[in-house]
């Protein structure tokens, strides 16, 4: 036999045998309009939400949660409207996971007020005794580092400038440390003092949590 | 023959570091399994289950799962071309980078720097480590096979190549992103296109490092372990080309009734049905070598390690593509069932195919003989028994959780919380951690014995 006796030429034809596959379900849909559509409606993240999206890929909440409720009809029920590729559109990389130890995540975003994710961040265990969540609270004991925020919208292509990105920063600010806010009395009791006047991680990772599905929840009302 | 000339010291490197890496990844899959039921072992951020699963499953798939496949290789590789090491220097340099390579990888994930596309999640800087790392092997490889003093290339030597070869081009795909900084990168692909390259690696990954090259093992080390032939050259050859063939297709059976175009999914369902064929041509061509001779399965106590490895390879290749279906993993997706799915391959197959090779090898390469055939066959039967309760264990918990998610009251509301459906698992995950323990017990046995073997003085007859 030929070829078994030729190890450069093996290599070729294997390499050309695994590539067949990855060419037609891979390489040829990456060009292909299907995979990536786009819908008006779908935000990119604003700075603070990306923020949050970076921390819960640190934290690697995606082991645990999903972000893709199936065209089912208990799921739709569990979770909400089911998911369309449009809405990943800006998700680089995508965080769709694999196990559901947790419950899935992409219809979260304003499903509860900013003030039970702050409580359940901080101890899911003080609002579900049985829950087998690792508790976040230290998130709120760090001050949200910002200094790569405008970097990270920008090779992400959210097409902010550097003034828009320190607004929305400064803005989130104002929002979460204002007196008015309807969260405040949760925040302050899960903030260390001396972090209060300031952006935690905790307040990035809550934001992010509520932009998740929030733009098809917007489309689904109008 | 003459030995002399053979390098050694470096499968002897690696396969000691794939025992130190196995005990490790252990460890802390033992603890996450512990969190699972009981939080309060999320003490440290860099303790935290999201942190740690990465942990396990980059430290045992590329610390224990790599090191075993280069310590197997290179002794198959300088054995079937009866050629030494063309450079002994650089596989030298390969182990120690190796080894750097994984540490710096476990504390990278502890440290929460994960790009979280799985068997993917390492930043950036230690991806071109993998890649240089890749290369040295590969050089080593190639060159050995240009000057190999044996005509044919030997069945396990296809595999090698194709292994060698595919593992270049899914790492570098789907590791591509843009660099924020030294710490943090962003993915090439957006969404569905990114799930698609995504599982298109997580999949042949899978294959190409926990399927590929243990069957470069299997069928190296289950002749020269039985003396016995493989039963059908032709049946090897199918089986090769429509393995490494249809593999390729199937990686979107992980994103069915997902957003990803549906046609990518269907071809996946179809090529994964397809795939029994050449797995079972390697599964059947295991069995038929055995015949005649199956009272080696108490007389040798190699054989059982191969025959059972190979049946629990051939029970995953079942389940894998009917879990694949539509109908069916719309109920099993996300739960526990494909946790133990993955787990029969690893802890089974994978892992006592490498235990019986190294338990050929080790004596060979260090002139001693094995310490213990008593503490091997102990370590046989821990490691099944511990298997087999971990895997059933998680698939009722599996089939539990999936008809809890889709069980409805008769008004069509739904009658479970997710809460209920998570912990009803708890018992289950309690019995999965009890045989975790006694799985791992299996393998403190494993690394002792091959410790003890080498701490002997040699004797005179171990070197064939």
């Amino acid at each position: 036999m030929g070829i078994y006796s030729k190890p450069v030429v093996f290599a070729l034809i294997s390499a050309l045998v695994i590539l067949v596959g990855t060419v037609v379900t891979v390489f040829v849909p990456m060009f292909m309009p299907s995979t990536q559509p786009v819908s008006a409606y779908v935000k990119p993240y604003t700075a603070i939400e990306q923020e949050g999206r970076d921390l819960y890929m640190r934290e690697g909440c995606n082991n645990c949660h999903t972000q893709t409720v199936r065209p089912l009809r208990t799921e739709v029920l569990r979770y909400g409207e089911y998911s369309k590729a449009e809405e990943f559109a800006w998700d680089r990389p995508f965080l769709w996971g694999s196990r559901r130890t947790g419950p899935d995540l992409n219809r979260i975003g304003g499903k509860y007020p900013d003030s039970w994710h702050y409580r359940h961040m901080h101890s899911p265990q003080s609002m579900f005794a049985l829950s087998n969540m690792p508790p976040y609270g230290w998130l709120a004991g760090n001050r949200l580092d910002t200094s790569n925020s405008f970097r990270k919208t920008q090779i992400l292509g959210y097409g902010y400038t550097e003034e828009q990105v320190k607004q929305q920063i400064a803005e989130y600010k104002t929002k979460v440390t204002a007196p008015e806010y309807d969260s405040k009395a949760t925040r302050d009791q899960v903030t260390p003092e001396a972090l209060r006047g300031d952006l935690t991680e905790m307040d990035a990772i809550v934001a992010y949590m509520q932009k998740l599905g929030r733009d098809v929840k917007a489309m689904e009302k109008q | 023959m003459n030995d002399t000339g053979y390098d050694y010291s470096v499968v002897k490197g690696f396969a000691f570091s794939a025992l130190f890496w196995l005990v490790i990844g252990l460890v802390i899959g033992l603890w996450i399994a512990f969190e699972m039921f009981d939080p309060s072992l999320n003490l440290t951020p860099w303790l935290s289950f999201g942190r740690l699963r990465v942990v396990h499953t980059n430290g045992l798939g590329l610390g224990f799962g790599l090191a075993g496949i280069f310590a197997t290789a290179y002794y198959m590789l300088q054995r079937l071309t009866r050629t030494p090491l063309p450079f002994p220097g650089l596989a030298k340099a390969h182990l120690w980078l190796f080894n750097a390579a994984i540490a710096a990888a476990a504390v990278s994930l502890m440290a929460g720097m994960n790009t979280t596309k799985e068997y993917a999640e390492l930043e950036w800087p230690l991806d071109v480590g993998v890649v240089i790392l890749w290369v040295m092997f590969a050089i080593n490889v190639f060159a050995i096979l240009v000057k190999r003093q044996e005509k044919q290339m030997y069945i396990s030597l296809w595999y090698l190549v194709a292994m060698t070869v595919t593992v270049a081009v899914l790492y570098i795909v789907n590791n591509l992103e843009i660099p924020l900084t030294l710490f943090k990168s962003y993915s090439l692909y957006a969404g569905a296109n990114d799930a698609n390259v995504q599982w298109w690696y997580g999949h042949n990954i899978v294959g190409f490092i926990f399927t590929v090259p243990v069957l470069a093992m299997f069928y190296y080390f289950l002749p020269k372990a039985t003396g016995l032939p493989i039963y059908s050259h032709r049946l090897s050859i199918v089986s090769f080309w429509a393995l490494i063939f249809a593999y390729l297709w199937t990686g979107a059976h992980h994103l069915m009734l997902t957003p990803l175009p549906e046609w990518i999914q269907t071809v996946a369902i179809a090529f994964s049905i397809f795939l029994i064929a050449p797995s079972w041509g390697s599964v059947v061509n295991g069995y038929y070598t055995l015949q005649g001779n199956w009272d080696q399965m108490r007389t040798n106590y190699l054989t059982k390690f191969f025959i059972l490895g190979i049946t629990f390879y051939g029970l995953q290749t079942l389940q894998g593509p009917l879990q694949g279906l539509r109908t069916l993993n719309a109920f099993f997706h996300y739960t526990d069932w494909v946790v133990g799915h993955v787990h029969m391959g690893t802890m089974g197959w994978v892992t006592m195919i490498i235990s019986a090779s190294f338990y050929y090898m080790i004596p060979k390469v260090t002139g001693r003989e094995l310490y213990s055939v008593k503490l091997a066959n102990t370590h046989f039967w821990l490691i099944l028994v511990g298997q087999l309760a971990w895997t059933v264990t998680m698939w009722i918990g599996g089939i539990q959780q999936g008809a809890m998610w889709k069980a409805t009251n008769p008004d069509g509301s739904l009658m479970y919380s997710f809460l209920d459906g998570l912990t009803s698992l708890y018992p289950y995950y309690r019995m999965r951690f009890a045989a975790g323990v006694v799985y791992f017990i299996g393998i403190l046995l494993f690394a002792w014995n091959l410790i003890q073997t080498v701490r002997q003085a040699p004797s005179a007859s171990a070197e064939a």
